[in-house]
């Protein structure tokens, strides 16, 4: 199985890399569109494969070896790849003279000399790779919607041309969209933190790219704007690399998080706190939180499909998939109490600066990252319901966003605005399109559809932790975001009945085809909520937090998922005709034109009725909104940030004490037999206090000097025991070798002490 | 969802005297209103016999697209109350509330005349204005029980108000705009002679006007509903009295504050709805973590 899934992963990670090689020196269109289309469709397919082979294996998470030749020579080829991304932005930042960026590409690049020959030559990766469900579905997600956008952008960029002066410089963009598709599978499925970091830097310079890629200054300006505020981020998690590699002993993502909640249980939270919160700082960036949101707006210069694809299937989804990693860490502490306020303050107040917009890329864009606040609270929580809560808004997000995105592109290319105003009448001019973004729309904010009954489990699991503020953020937050989705929706279900001037019939077929299929995306999923919740969720969830149920009755998401079906038939169906007489609506006296709503006012004169929806400005001013949020999140990072620091510098003999047990621990008998950091830690924290109130016996008894020396006179006992028993425990508890001997010891232990302690709180 | 034969009791006898019941409160609510300014009023199968007349009326709309959307309205208005009756999950019943709110706003928009147009702004503004403390009755209902399920109310030894006692008084503040009562009934003002008509129904006729006010009594029944659940424990017929009495009570009080205060702006609406939520909500939030 290990070695099947690796061949997975390595197609998936490789293929996008090498399709963008060959499309960079395709200039041929038809050539690039066939190539284009094609490789979208293994990638998708490579993804649907990797599903099913998962799935018939078992479903059940594992950590992949890669071998050791292998391993340094991708070693070396990420660091290689490090130094191009810091030469790249270096070379643009002189080029367009952004001292900024430069100076942060310096600190990045100072950091990965030193992450490469100071920090990390000492730590051993046996595991560089893992695949759990929730990596599938980010697979998934990436695979087929990316994918999706990848063949919308054929039809689109054509149609962009036209409206664009200059050479045509269209191989790189579809190049960079390929690139970015394989950094993002490096993201879900590494291991090794610091491929991890390799491709998360990856993505960023992408995206970079991809809004810079028109070259006007509007352009150039918010790229620089993402490269900056991303390089942060990017440093935070280069820094959090170096921590962890000395504090812990390993930069392996699962060790990681198992030896942080043994240190959290050990008394030893203070170390786990700067990885946490430098991590949390990289995601905010990536996931565009407050108040590190504005380089999302400022994206939305580039084309659709960069939008597309950095709001619905990449970047802000690695952002938010690392939250949910992190996420079991998370909760009751420190770090904890930051990502959740963060996150909850984004998904209220970017709810509300949505209300005062009217561009509909804007609108989408507030949108997204309210919703990345939900999320990012979600995992703030910690819960597995939180959780659940939180895989599902990534899920349905994916879908009806790029849907909506997708919708926008095509109706501002063919009605001439992306101003929500100008889609008036859509309903007549482009009745399939208006259709399609109407679904998209419902997919968005109301129930059945996902997002909606996504919302539902949050509230539950907020309302679980019992978290006042997180409560009333999400209330008034709802109420928002009910206000700007349907005030759209209503505007593009208006309807004059008038002689239909159809401009949609020029909509290119790949376009219409990336539409369809985003749509079936986002009914299917509704449909299919159910079953993904039970065979692939729960089953994600069992494995991280123990045995779980779906958060929410499966009754009851069977009755959204009949509800969803019967809405999509009946818009997808319906064409407006109607039997009955037709008659004209009301204008207050003699209306002249009742499709252009003109009426003769008292001089007899024509006049038009105009009706704007309402953008509320007087109560939500943008500035105000987005600025309050922006103040709050920035308090909230500092504070904690500060109070972080400060516990560590008054606990200086801990951070030592760690480092030196990490040493004692590659010294004993575990480390040398490669049993797992975190089970050491574990191990060790649980018999101090035996080893400590019998250390005199000991010494005499054993010779036994300090707690190393106990440590490992512990394994060699249990060595013994397990040489001796061999046979007895591979039949009956199908146990294979040592680590997994350890493991069964240490869970019936803690399960003994866990009874023994609910005994003694009964008496 | 668990079915038992009380669900289907609720269910069924909420699809057929939910109107019955609807249309006689609306005939009451015109006779107390009457009665409180000094009038004699119409009978009080009056708004029966406007519904019957509306059926025999010609058929005509501006358009196809938004009689489709009332029937939408109408369905998970019913819908809604049918799961809400049952003892369902008392927020998958608000969500589906929602909807139905969501396409009635369809509804009016779809008939692009500037005076349904604005009084489908001004039902989002209700809509938006309400919200937050709908929801907040479910957060404090599944705070209090331990669970969303209506039916689980049935079973208490002592009714919800005894647990959030401030949320039923923030409720009671937004079911004034749920029931587009005054000084809330921005999106339907009630007069001709009003600039906008009638707000939201104003390119509405015939069946399908009729069906909107079916609607309206169907969801009036089920605010009642709302506001019982407050009330309710495990007291057999007692406690089926003293919940009755209560929602009537309420229902009396919202006819009362209707004919006593003026309209106000939609801003005022939504600022008080708002700051009540966040008072009432954040306290008796607070109140429950410390019982």
């Amino acid at each position: 199985m290990e070695s099947i899934g690796l061949g997975a992963i390595a197609f998936l990670i490789a293929f996008p890399l090498l399709v963008a090689l060959v499309l960079l020196f395709v200039k041929n269109e038809k050539a690039r569109t066939l190539i284009t289309v094609a490789s979208a469709i293994v990638i998708a397919c490579g993804a649907i494969f990797i599903t099913v082979q998962f799935m018939m294996h078992g479903g059940q998470a594992l950590v992949i070896a890669v071998d050791a030749g292998v391993s340094v020579a991708a070693g070396w080829f990420t660091f290689i790849v490090d130094l191009c991304l810091c030469a790249y932005i270096i070379g643009k930042g002189i080029r367009y003279k952004n001292f900024v960026a430069v100076l942060l590409a310096l600190v990045q690049l100072g950091l990965v000399f030193w992450l490469e020959f100071l920090v990390l030559p000492g730590v051993i990766v046996s595991h560089a790779l893992y695949i759990d469900y929730l990596s599938i579905i980010m697979a998934l997600i990436i695979g087929i919607i990316g994918g999706g956008i990848a063949v919308y952008a054929c039809g689109y960029m054509e149609d962009h041309m036209l409206h664009q002066e200059g050479s045509d410089r269209r191989n790189t963009f579809f190049a960079v969209i390929f690139a970015f598709l394989g950094a993002m599978f490096g993201i879900v499925f590494s291991n090794n933190l610091s491929w991890f970091l390799c491709a998360w830097e990856v993505t960023t310079v992408c995206s970079f790219a991809l809004i810079g890629w028109t070259r006007t200054d509007e352009a150039i300006h918010n790229s620089f704007l993402q490269i900056i505020l991303n390089l942060i981020g990017g440093i935070a998690f280069a820094c959090a690399l170096g921590w962890i590699a000395m504090y812990y002993g390993t930069i392996e993502l699962n060790t990681f998080l198992n030896q942080t909640l043994a240190y959290q249980a050990g008394g030893r939270e203070v170390v786990t706190w700067a990885p946490l919160l430098l991590l949390a700082l990289a995601g905010f960036t990536k996931a565009a939180q407050m108040p590190f949101h504005s380089w999302l707006l400022g994206a939305m210069v580039a084309p659709t499909p960069t939008s597309a694809l950095l709001h619905s299937s990449t970047m802000v989804k690695a952002g938010v998939f690392l939250f949910i990693k992190l996420a079991p860490c998370l909760g009751l502490n420190m770090p904890g109490f930051l990502v959740m306020l963060v996150g909850g303050v984004t998904f209220l107040f970017a709810a509300l600066a949505a209300i005062s917009q009217s561009n509909a890329k804007r609108v989408l864009a507030y949108s997204t990252i309210s919703n990345l606040g939900l999320i990012v609270a979600c995992a703030g929580i910690g819960t597995a319901g939180a959780i659940w809560a939180a895989i599902f808004l990534v899920v349905f997000h994916a879908a009806a966003k790029s849907l909506l995105f997708l919708c926008v592109g095509t109706a501002e290319h063919h009605v001439g605005s992306r101003d929500i105003e100008s889609f008036d009448d859509l309903f007549e001019r482009m009745p399939r399109l208006s259709r399609l973004m109407a679904i998209g729309i419902m997919g968005m904010f109301i129930a059945p559809f996902g997002m909606l009954v996504s919302k539902w489990a949050a509230l539950q699991a907020f309302a679980d932790s019992g978290n006042v503020i997180l409560l009333m953020l999400m209330v008034f937050g709802s109420a928002a975001t009910f206000m700007f989705w349907a005030k759209w929706f209503g505007k593009i279900l208006s309807y004059a009945s008038a002689d239909p001037k159809n401009v949609e019939i020029t909509v290119h077929r790949s376009e219409w085809a990336a539409l369809g299929l985003m749509t079936i995306l986002v009914v299917g999923l509704c449909v299919a909520f159910p079953l993904i919740s039970t065979s692939m969720v729960v089953p994600y969830l069992a494995g991280v937090y123990g045995s779980v149920s779906s958060a929410i009755a499966t009754g009851d998401l069977w009755i959204m998922a009949v509800i969803g079906l019967v809405l999509a038939v009946i818009f997808l169906s319906f064409t407006g005709n109607t039997k009955k007489k037709v008659v004209p609506i009301y204008l207050a006296g003699r209306g002249s034109d009742f499709t252009e709503r003109e009426f003769y006012n008292t001089f007899d004169e024509p006049v038009q009725a105009t009706q704007r929806n309402w953008y509320m400005t007087d109560i939500f001013p943008e500035k105000r909104t987005a600025g309050i949020g922006v103040a709050v999140a920035l308090a909230l990072i500092v504070s904690v940030g500060g109070f972080a620091v400060q516990q560590a510098a008054a606990q200086p003999q801990t951070l030592q004490d760690t480092i030196s047990m990490q040493q004692e621990y590659r010294e004993s008998l575990w480390g040398q037999n490669g049993i797992d950091s975190s089970l050491y830690q574990y191990i060790y924290a649980l018999e101090s206090p035996t080893y400590q109130a019998n250390k005199d016996t000991y010494a005499s008894q054993y010779g036994i000097e300090d707690m190393q020396d106990f440590m490992d006179k512990l394994y060699s006992d249990m060595e013994a025991d397990y040489e001796a028993n061999q046979a007895d425990l591979k039949s009956t508890y199908g146990i294979d070798n040592m680590e997994e001997y350890v493991q069964t010891i240490v869970q019936m232990y803690s399960l003994q002490s866990s009874q023994s302690m609910s005994t003694e709180g009964g008496e | 969802m668990q079915f038992s034969i009380w669900s289907f009791v609720g269910a069924i006898a909420f699809l057929v005297l939910g109107p019955v019941l609807g249309a006689f409160l609306a005939g009451a609510d015109r006779k107390i209103s009457a009665g409180m300014q000094g009038r004699v009023g119409p009978k009080i199968l009056q708004p029966y016999w406007d519904v019957r007349k509306l059926m025999e009326k010609e058929d005509a709309t501006v358009n196809g697209a938004q009689d489709l959307f009332v029937k939408l309205y109408l369905f998970f208005v019913v819908l809604s109350g049918v799961f809400f009756f049952a003892g369902g999950n008392f927020l998958l019943v608000v969500l589906i509330q929602t909807l139905g709110a969501l396409f009635l706003i369809a509804a009016a928009y779809a008939s692009r005349s500037p005076y349904s147009e604005l009084g489908a702004e001004r039902e989002i503004a209700q809509v938006m204005s309400y919200e937050p403390m709908v929801l907040l009755v479910a957060i404090g209902m599944y705070m209090a029980t331990g669970s969303f399920m209506v039916s689980n109310l049935t079973t208490l030894d002592v009714p919800l108000i005894r647990y959030i006692p401030l949320i039923f008084i923030g409720f009671c503040y937004v079911l004034t705009i749920k029931l587009r009562k005054s000084p809330f009934d921005i999106s339907m003002a009630q007069h001709a002679h009003q600039e906008l008509v009638r707000g939201v129904v104003t390119e509405f006729s015939g069946k399908t006007l009729a069906m909107v006010e079916v609607s309206h009594w169907y969801e009036n029944i089920m605010f009642l509903g709302w506001t019982a659940m407050f009330a309710v424990w495990a007291g057999g017929w007692v406690a089926a009295v003293v919940t009755v009495a209560v929602a009537l009570l309420i229902w009396f009080l919202e006819i009362w504050v209707d004919n006593n205060f003026a309209r106000v702006k939609w801003q005022a609406m939504l600022k008080t709805a708002w700051i009540v939520a966040l008072v009432c909500g954040t306290a008796n939030i607070v109140y429950l973590l410390f019982i």
